[in-house]
């Protein structure tokens, strides 16, 4: 196979990065293209519409739906307010009247006379579609969205949970082998992202929710303490909806597992600057990873390149990604074409990877991540 | 029931020479058929990583891939640039057709209604199912949520399309108009394209048509096809299944990324690739007179299909699978389900961590042995779920009337039971990377035993590397050529399991055999409780055995009765299964894992140090 590998993350100095910004309903585009926009920026809006509430009025009155018509206060198309009569009968005796009042402010929507059915609209909310990133709009698609385009560093983790904020870097450890504990999180670090070193733990994370971080970036967890903090079991890697105080993301998987020296060093180099960082993720039908992007300043910004890889070659760093050697990070010493056969008794493409300490190994081609952007 | 078909393509050219892609949710897998003499045999195979993503997002980059390692492998010349060059121009160069499936950027996704969720509700699972879609919701007037929960719930579901049911013919129409108006003030949106109508089919009780046109046509591309329950003692599932398989060529295809010039290559519609799959299995089970189970456990999915006296069923469990979905086999299973197949001990945390982390790198393989075994654990359980899922769907009509005797006074049977009767099953046919590609295939056998527990004699068999789709497609535009290459290098037929029902304690009589060979060799011996043995029996032999088994001990023909029948060999063999019905394992882990290894040595499961 020519590109049995996995691609990997990005972690680089410097790149361009192109942000789609999309409605999820048609709307309206507020930004042009050539205007520099900030990370909090309208840049669309839309308006969605308002949640519907069915009555049955065929059966709170007890008619025919045939005949509900005669018993509305209101006309299809026509506002109504909380608690003024929607629907009322005129019976002799007035101890028997019925009225049937309105649960919301809307409009009525629809009246059906096969079901007796009253279906009431709230009235649209307004969806207003930020920038996510300090940049310019290179495109805007009619009613739909736009394209940002930010000269930036950009590290790309390998998971996280939690939407898209902003907050300066700050970093709470001095090297990336140290685990994130609760005293490394102080108040001064509220709204901030922070970067943390091999492992951060259950108490540090209701530490880091007390202080009120913005973000929070590190090698690993543990599972169980995601099951934790989630309240629930994940069982999909789709996420960026969570609502647990903070963005979370994982440069490097699940244990205690020191973040890539590159990825520090390049994260300390922008302590103190201002970041757009998203924990979505999705690993299934079009991957999505957690991102950190810190926008750099325009006139730097046209030395920028984006380089595309062409496979995988003698001497790019990576990063092993399974057992037995999970986490260590090398670079590529030996290509053989061959099929080797592995301990599992699987035949397999292989390569070898030279470790810091010297020492050669052989790992399947699927289990090493080349470090991008180096 | 049927698996879906669309209207066979005719093809007027001959076939020599045929280029066919699965393009998978992580993979594109290509393979390539080829006349030789008078049957068609698969000769060389490709893969590359499905595009269907940035930054590429065209299907057809990975297409194009797969197929350039076939050239190269094969010295063939299939593509010229972007273009796959179709009829033959000699014997070296292009190919007579180009066909494909696709379940790239998470398949056909599918939410379906109905009035009652266990009748008409069910029905439209099944419709959707058989075409090869996953649903992601069934909504029914009586599935327990309020009204504006359910018109939330297709607000926030972005399927590709819907289909609604409900009613039989002449049947109050209410229910079914209300469901149409909650679609509407929902105003679901597709899952591609912020601009275009979401397909959806109308199969429920004829006499609603008119409001339902009414209701939703301005806001779904409406088509209209017959109610797939007319009566309710019957189902009718084709002509949605049909429109269904429509849709997703004309509608959903045509907003993925690359479908349309991928449409444009293949020379035979595009099937979603459970659908193709359900093809060959139904198409086996036919051939052969079969009761059969068929599994393809992928990477996000676990797809089961069944053929029980005819009847075609298919499920799948959108999260069960073994590499993007396996933190939900740990969620689902639960851990102790898991460890319970693992023949050592390893704590919980670090067991978690390196299941969270398949799921985040799902392209990993195993590397050492530990690890192969925690993978195989984790699909024994996945295949487990999955079966029981599917038995819960694969039923007969629920809600029909049932005509008794006085003989039945006593038996009160209710409608709608499961048609899976493991005692009944012939055979077993696993597919997807776990099974397909175990290093020893006897890995494969056992996985399957122990996820299925099949009772009494079953036949076991694996697709060889994956390429049930392909043929799925190809028996669609050539059976002989798909007919060809499934008897010869796609089924891999591992051998006969033979387990006695009942239960006893480890040591104890469960039955005698005697074995005759082809050879003539016999073996005369006892299986007691708790032995797991194998004899080999070549693939295409057949022996024959006459088993006595203890008196509470059931083969088939009922307790103590004793059976005489003839097997079937494969590349494992004949494998005795005495550990019981249903199969219990100790709750002490140092016992579990004393009797696990056993059974794996017995075997021989893994490579010994």
């Amino acid at each position: 196979m020519a590109h049995s590998y996995t691609p990997g993350l990005t972690v680089t100095d410097r790149t361009v990065v192109h942000r789609r910004r999309m409605l999820p309903l048609p709307g309206k585009v507020v930004v042009a293209v050539g205007d520099r926009v900030r990370s909090d920026q309208v840049v669309a809006r839309a308006e969605l519409p308002g949640k519907v509430y069915p009555i049955n009025l065929a059966n709170q009155l007890s008619v025919a739906p045939g005949e509900i018509k005669d018993y509305l206060a209101k006309k299809e198309g026509e506002v109504v307010h909380k608690d003024e009569i929607l629907a009322e009968n005129k019976p002799l005796i007035s101890w028997f009247k019925t009225e049937i009042r309105s649960p919301v402010t809307g409009t009525i929507e629809s009246v059906s006379l096969v079901t007796g059915q009253v279906l009431l609209r709230e009235p649209p909310r307004v969806l207003e579609l930020l920038a996510y990133v300090d940049g310019t709009i290179t495109e805007t698609i009619p009613q739909q969205g736009v394209v940002v385009e930010t000269t930036c560093s950009l590290v790309q983790g390998i998971f996280g949970i939690g939407g898209e904020t902003f907050g300066d870097i700050v970093m709470a450890v001095k090297t990336p082998d140290e685990p994130l504990r609760p005293g490394h999180l102080t108040a001064d670090m509220k709204g901030k992202v922070v970067v943390g070193g091999s492992f951060f733990s259950a108490d540090a994370m209701q530490q880091a929710k007390t202080v009120g971080v913005a973000g929070v970036v590190v090698g690993g967890i543990h599972d169980e303490d995601l099951r934790a903090l989630l309240g629930y079991d994940l069982g999909v890697a789709i996420t960026g909806t969570e609502q647990v105080g903070f963005t979370l993301i994982l440069t490097e998987g699940f244990g205690t597992i020191p973040m890539a020296a590159k990825t520090f060093t390049l994260l300390s180099s922008h302590a103190g600057k201002k970041a757009s960082i998203s924990g979505a993720t999705q690993i299934r039908a079009g991957v999505i990873r957690p991102e950190i992007i810190v926008p750099q300043a325009e006139e730097q910004s046209r030395t920028a390149t984006l380089l595309q890889r062409e496979g995988i070659r003698l001497g790019d760093p990576v990063r092993i990604i399974r057992d037995p050697m999970f986490g260590q990070i090398g670079e590529v010493s030996g290509l053989p074409s061959e099929l080797t056969k592995i301990p599992t008794e699987s035949e397999v493409r292989v390569l070898e990877v030279k470790l810091p300490n010297g020492k050669r190994v052989v790992i399947p081609r699927t289990n090493i991540e080349v470090i991008e952007g180096a | 029931m049927t698996a879906a078909v669309s209207a066979p393509s005719t093809i007027d050219q001959p076939l020599n020479v045929i280029v066919a892609t699965d393009c998978g949710s992580t993979t594109t897998k290509a393979i390539l058929i080829e006349k030789i003499g008078d049957e068609y045999r698969q000769t060389y195979r490709g893969e590359a990583p499905t595009t269907v993503e940035a930054p590429f997002e065209d299907v057809t980059r990975g297409v194009l891939n797969a197929i350039a390692e076939i050239e190269e492998l094969s010295g063939r010349k299939i593509l010229d640039g972007d273009r796959i060059i179709a009829p033959c121009r000699d014997a070296k160069t292009g190919v007579d057709i180009y066909i494909s499936t696709s379940s790239a950027g998470g398949g056909l996704q599918m939410m379906v209604t109905g009035v009652v969720q266990n009748m008409t509700g069910e029905s439209a699972q099944r419709a959707a199912l058989g075409a090869g879609a996953i649903v992601i919701d069934v909504l029914s007037a009586n599935d327990g949520r309020l009204p504006h929960e359910k018109i939330e719930r297709i607000r926030s579901m972005r399927p590709d399309m819907i289909l609604m049911a409900g009613g039989t013919d002449g049947g109050a129409v209410t229910h079914v108009v209300e469901m149409a108006e909650y679609v509407a003030a929902a105003e679901p949106r597709p899952r591609f394209g912020v601009t275009y109508k979401l397909p959806l089919i109308y199969a429920g009780n004829k006499d609603a048509r008119p409001q339902v046109k009414k209701i939703l046509e301005d806001k779904s591309a409406l088509v209209v096809t017959d109610n797939i329950r007319p009566v309710l003692e019957r189902e009718n599932l084709a002509p949605a299944r049909n429109k269904i398989h429509d849709l997703f060529l004309e509608h959903v295809m045509q907003q993925a990324p690359g479908y349309k010039k991928l449409i444009d290559m293949a020379g035979a519609p595009i099937m979603p690739t459970p659908a193709a799959v359900g093809l060959i299995m139904e198409a086996i089970a036919k051939r052969e007179h079969l009761n059969l189970i068929g599994v393809d456990i992928g990477g996000a999915t676990t797809d089961v299909f069944s053929v029980f006296d005819g009847i075609f069923n298919r499920t799948v469990s959108a999260n069960l699978g073994m590499s993007y979905s396996v933190s939900n086999v740990l969620a689902e299973a639960g851990l102790a389900n898991i460890m319970r197949w693992v023949p050592f001990t390893i704590d919980e945390q670090t067991l978690r961590n390196r299941i969270k982390n398949k799921m985040i790198r799902p392209t990993t393989i195993p590397q050492t042995l530990d690890e192969l075994q925690i993978e195989q654990a984790i699909s024994r359980e996945a295949l487990r779920l999955a079966l029981i899922h599917h038995k819960s769907l694969a039923t007969g009509l629920k809600g029909v009337q049932q005509e008794r005797t006085i003989s039945d006074v006593f038996e009160q049977q209710v409608s709608g039971r499961t048609l899976i009767d493991m005692l009944k099953l012939d055979l077993i046919v696993g597919s997807g990377g776990i099974l397909s590609h175990a290093p020893r295939r006897i890995q494969s056998m056992l996985m399957m035993v122990d996820a299925y527990e099949p009772m009494g004699w079953t036949m076991l068999s694996v697709d060889s590397i994956f390429m049930m789709p392909h043929l799925g497609v190809l028996s669609t535009i050539n059976q002989k050529a798909a007919t060809d290459v499934f008897v010869r290098d796609c089924m891999i037929y591992l051998g006969t399991c033979v387990a006695p029902i009942g239960q006893g304690k480890a040591g104890e009589r469960c039955t005698d055999y005697d074995i005759t060979f082809p050879d003539g060799k016999t073996i005369k011996d006892q299986l007691r409780f708790g032995d797991l043995t194998l004899y080999p029996l070549e693939l295409g032999q057949k022996a024959t055995i006459a088993m006595q088994p203890a008196k509470a001990v059931n083969l088939g023909a009922g307790p103590g009765v004793p059976v005489t029948r003839e097997v079937h060999g494969g590349v494992v063999g004949l494998m005795l299964d005495g550990r019981g019905r249903p199969l219990q394992l100790p709750t002490d882990q140092q016992a579990r894992v004393a009797l696990l290894t056993k059974w794996f040595n017995a075997v021989g499961l893994y490579p010994t140090a």
